[in-house]
């Protein structure tokens, strides 16, 4: 068993938020359609589950399954990533495809953004032509109904030949009769897309030449051979025999060296000619109004003159106040010196030393390092009111559909460190939680990106556990503050920088769609911001007993005195007193972990505002925690791992010694 | 009538006398000189052959057509690399009787070859200006609030393509720019969508000749 598998079988789940239940041998329902049309949201309706979402597009990088609430629990729901179109473009897209192709479903529903129905609409169009169930959902019906459009669902249905339905996911509207027509719907008859030229003469002979295979039409499936999408060749032509597959990659490539343009230029214009045919007997849209309020507020966050200062006000207030103050302040405070301080721990030692007769054992749970006294004390009063209240500002954030515009403003630094402005979500949410943050470098576009990334996630971004505390440890010290952020700031686009030369692959690209800025919905805050924490205590808490059970461990066999003795002439070398060993030997376990070690020391007041600094800076670099490393192995494999945090290791005492020798070098006094 | 032989020489001595103030030295085009001087194109004065004012209309011209035939190569036609000189070459030739002037509107009279040397104007150039009718022109070029219908884009790149498509461009589109700095963006039917320069650069935009913001009617 590796260790990976070991440690995930102690914690006890896995590291993401949905399980799995496949094979659950119930017919299925796929959810399919573009980015941020709400998918996710029609999920948890007619699951009853909750999968995370957000105002942004690619919230959801992973499928999702959960059984059908309503319609008696008959069906298999599942959610998938969003894509564009049958041809995909980033893994996440590919996902959805794959699905489509390989899993037979009793359903298809199509969720379109109704308001966009006119660019959504040929999608649709290509799902009907696979010959699938499909059921057109309209999706955001409200938004349609308040900027004026009309749409005639019944007309709609009756020139698609499919079920249509509109719904407002959010409110629930709608999904009653979905359900409905999900019991009922049949395979789409299949009318075809005209595609004319040189493509509908390629397709025509690609589909010839294959057979009845799988259920998707055969012009879909030379549609897709001809677009070369597909690692799925072999099941794409549906035979297994070698020369007539040969014989249907002469036809195609034929096909394609006939067009000038790629096949998916030809189709996409086709489709969208369809599209336009059909909607113009059931669409009707009114005139444009004038900006309104939230476009005006959404071209001031885009604008760098207002956009910088507002970028400013909402770290102020989202992070600073509410997370640095209020939670990280005012309720660990209470948490921390009330609740534990002076109702739990003395109780529990009490009660330790009248139930315990053995030292040793006590130790484990009560005492300095104990279980209870250590473990749970830090995870529930330190951690916990930070992530939350983190999580609550990120959701908020999220749910208003500020973060596009934050990346459109932030693309061209993010370009110079090899990432594009798509990148702002996950490194954003790092300030919460790296190791969801690593999961979520998933949406970004390229390997590269990707590596780069979790790369920087490793080194440079605090979690907000982290950062709490780093927060309360420099707290005094205005310009110690100062300086931690300015070296971390400038380690993060150097490091940057130097991977984007250093990795090869080309450069990345930006594109993005910007959502409707929406006042977030309090319930909707309320649930992601329970769903993350609990998912962050299934990975956190039982790390945290695992470190103290390590520590007490080590403590009895004399290991954790023989390495916090081997750390000690590494943390004098960076200028830091002997007890700071023991924070760093926490820090393995978790780095906020070795922060709040920190913070004890820093409260005995045996640290100076140079040495407050150093450690700030070192720790803040130091390696990922346990399972941001694991997750970083599951996203990017053993090797890169590896590679990634000996490089961090060595980087972090580096710069820990450089800031203290320049530091000491200027007689600084912080 | 002249013939592609002078034409070349004009091209040439074009470039060299209006553009650089320098003389060409090459044999092949001095010898072309004679009979373009007979032509009443260039006249001999100090040792030197210099355009007289029909010649210098007439070499304009020649340059004119050579760059536009640069221009349409590498940004429709999307032909690159060490062909694309001669071909702009035999181009240039072809590109007669307003045929240029028809390529410069459809290229939304470009000022610049990919070289980035100047495109001498047209008679269409300035009727354009003056007129202010409608113009093809990059998305990234085009004033922040400025409306227009997609016209083709010009990328050999099937995923920025895909990227383009999945967003809604495509020739026909209607499209309304918003903003051009720190990213692009820009509004596609009811969405908005932001873009990095490199993808700006490949959407070509044919612009509606008045944008009156309060113009309430206009999609």
């Amino acid at each position: 068993m590796s260790v990976g598998t070991l440690l995930r079988k102690i914690i006890g789940g896995e590291c993401c938020e949905n399980q799995n239940h496949t094979g659950t041998g119930l017919p299925k329902v796929l959810i399919v359609g573009s980015p941020n049309v709400g998918k996710s949201v029609l999920f948890n309706r007619l699951t009853g589950r909750y999968v995370t979402v957000s105002n942004y597009p690619g919230t959801t990088v992973e499928v999702s399954r959960g059984r059908s609430k309503v319609l008696e629990g008959r069906f298999e729901v599942v959610d998938t990533p969003g894509m564009y179109s049958l041809s995909a473009i980033t893994d996440e897209e590919r996902v959805a495809c794959r699905l489509l192709l390989n899993e037979p479903a009793q359903a298809v529903l199509h969720v379109i953004d109704a308001k966009n129905i006119e660019r959504m609409l040929g999608v649709t169009l290509q799902l009907i032509e696979a010959g699938l169930p499909v059921i057109l959902v309209l999706n955001m019906a409200d938004e349609v109904r308040r900027l004026g459009i009309r749409i005639d669902t019944r007309r709609l249905g009756e020139l698609l030949h499919i079920p249509v339905v509109e719904t407002v996911a959010t409110t629930g509207e709608g999904i009653g009769e979905l359900a409905v027509e999900i019991g009922e719907v049949q395979p789409a008859a299949g009318q075809k897309v005209d595609y004319s030229g040189e493509l509908e003469q390629a397709i025509t002979e690609v589909a010839e030449q294959l057979d009845e295979a799988g259920g998707i039409s055969r012009r879909t499936r030379a549609l897709l051979l001809l677009q070369e999408d597909s690692s799925d060749i072999e099941k794409l032509i549906g035979t297994q025999d070698a020369i007539r597959t040969e014989a249907v990659r002469a036809v195609v490539s034929a096909g394609r060296g006939r067009l000038e343009h790629s096949p998916h230029y030809y189709a996409t214009l086709a489709t969208k000619r369809e599209a336009d045919r059909i909607l113009s007997r059931a669409l009707s849209l009114p005139a444009p109004g004038m900006p309104n309020f939230r476009e005006k507020l959404s071209r001031l966050c885009m604008h760098p003159l207002t956009g910088i200062p507002l970028l400013l006000l909402v770290l102020y207030f989202g992070l600073y106040k509410f997370v640095g103050e209020f939670g990280a302040g005012t309720v660990v405070g209470f948490l921390e010196d009330t609740v534990f301080g002076k109702g739990i721990n003395p109780w529990v030692n009490r009660a330790a030393e009248a139930v315990i007769p053995w030292q040793t054992l006590r130790e484990l749970f009560a005492g300095q390092y104990g279980i209870i006294t250590l473990g749970v004390r830090y995870a529930v009063a330190i951690i916990l009111p930070i992530v939350g209240t983190f999580f609550v500002a990120f959701s908020i954030l999220e749910d208003s559909g500020y973060l596009p515009r934050l990346a459109m403003l932030i693309d061209r630094v993010f370009k110079k460190i090899g990432l594009n402005g798509r990148a702002v979500i996950p490194i954003v949410l790092g300030f919460g939680c790296d190791t969801m943050a690593t999961m979520v470098t998933r949406t970004l576009e390229t390997r590269r990106e990707r590596v780069i990334a979790s790369f920087l996630l490793a080194l440079a971004i605090p979690c907000s556990a982290q950062l709490g505390v780093i927060l309360g440890l420099l707290a005094g010290h205005p310009y110690a503050l100062l300086v931690w952020a300015g070296a971390v700031a400038t380690i993060f686009l150097l490091a940057g920088l130097l991977a984007a030369r250093l990795l090869p692959g080309r450069g990345p690209s930006f594109y993005m769609e910007l959502p409707p800025l929406r006042l977030p919905k309090l319930t909707n805050v309320a649930v992601k911001t329970y769903t993350r924490i609990v998912w962050y205590f299934r990975e956190v808490l039982p790390l945290f007993i695992l470190a103290s059970v390590f520590i007490w461990v080590g403590r009895v066999t004399g290991i954790f005195d023989l390495l916090v003795r081997g750390l000690e002439p590494v943390v004098n070398l960076i200028g830091l007193p002997d007890g700071a060993a023991v924070a760093f030997l926490f820090g393995f376990f978790r780095r906020d972990y070795g922060a709040a070690g920190l913070y004890d020391l820093q409260k005995a007041g045996a640290l100076s505002g140079v040495q407050l600094a150093v450690a700030a800076i070192t720790l803040t670099l130091f390696l990922p925690c346990i399972a941001q490393f694991l997750m970083m192995k599951k996203e990017r494999g053993w090797k890169l791992t590896l590679l990634t945090s000996t490089g961090i290791l060595v980087l972090a005492f580096v710069v820990g010694f450089v800031a203290n020798a320049i530091l000491n070098g200027l007689g600084a006094q912080l | 009538m002249i013939n592609s032989l002078i034409e070349e020489a004009l091209e040439h001595l074009y470039a060299c006398e209006v553009e650089d103030a320098t003389y060409p030295e090459e044999e092949s085009i001095l010898a072309a000189m004679g009979e373009a001087s007979s032509a009443g194109l260039v006249e001999f004065r100090d040792g030197r052959y210099r355009l007289t004012r029909d010649g210098q209309a007439a070499g304009g011209d020649v340059v004119r057509r050579h760059r536009l035939a640069e221009r349409l190569l590498s940004d429709v036609l999307a032909v690159a690399g060490e062909h694309m000189p001669e071909d702009a070459c035999r181009f240039e030739h072809v590109l007669q009787h307003g045929l240029d002037d028809k390529i410069c509107i459809l290229l939304g009279h470009p000022s610049t070859c990919p070289h980035g040397k100047p495109i001498p104007r047209g008679k269409c150039c300035r009727k354009a200006r003056g007129d202010r009718i409608e113009e093809i022109s990059l998305l990234c070029d085009g004033k922040p609030g400025a409306k227009g219908v997609v016209a083709y884009l010009t990328t050999r790149d099937d995923r920025e393509v895909q990227k383009l498509m999945a967003m809604g461009i495509l020739p026909g589109s209607p499209i309304q720019l918003i903003r051009r700095f720190p990213s692009y963006v820009f509004q596609v039917g009811y969405s908005q969508f932001t873009v990095d320069r490199p993808l700006a650069a490949v959407i070509y935009v044919h612009w509606e000749s008045e944008n009156p913001p309060q113009d309430q009617k206009k999609g």
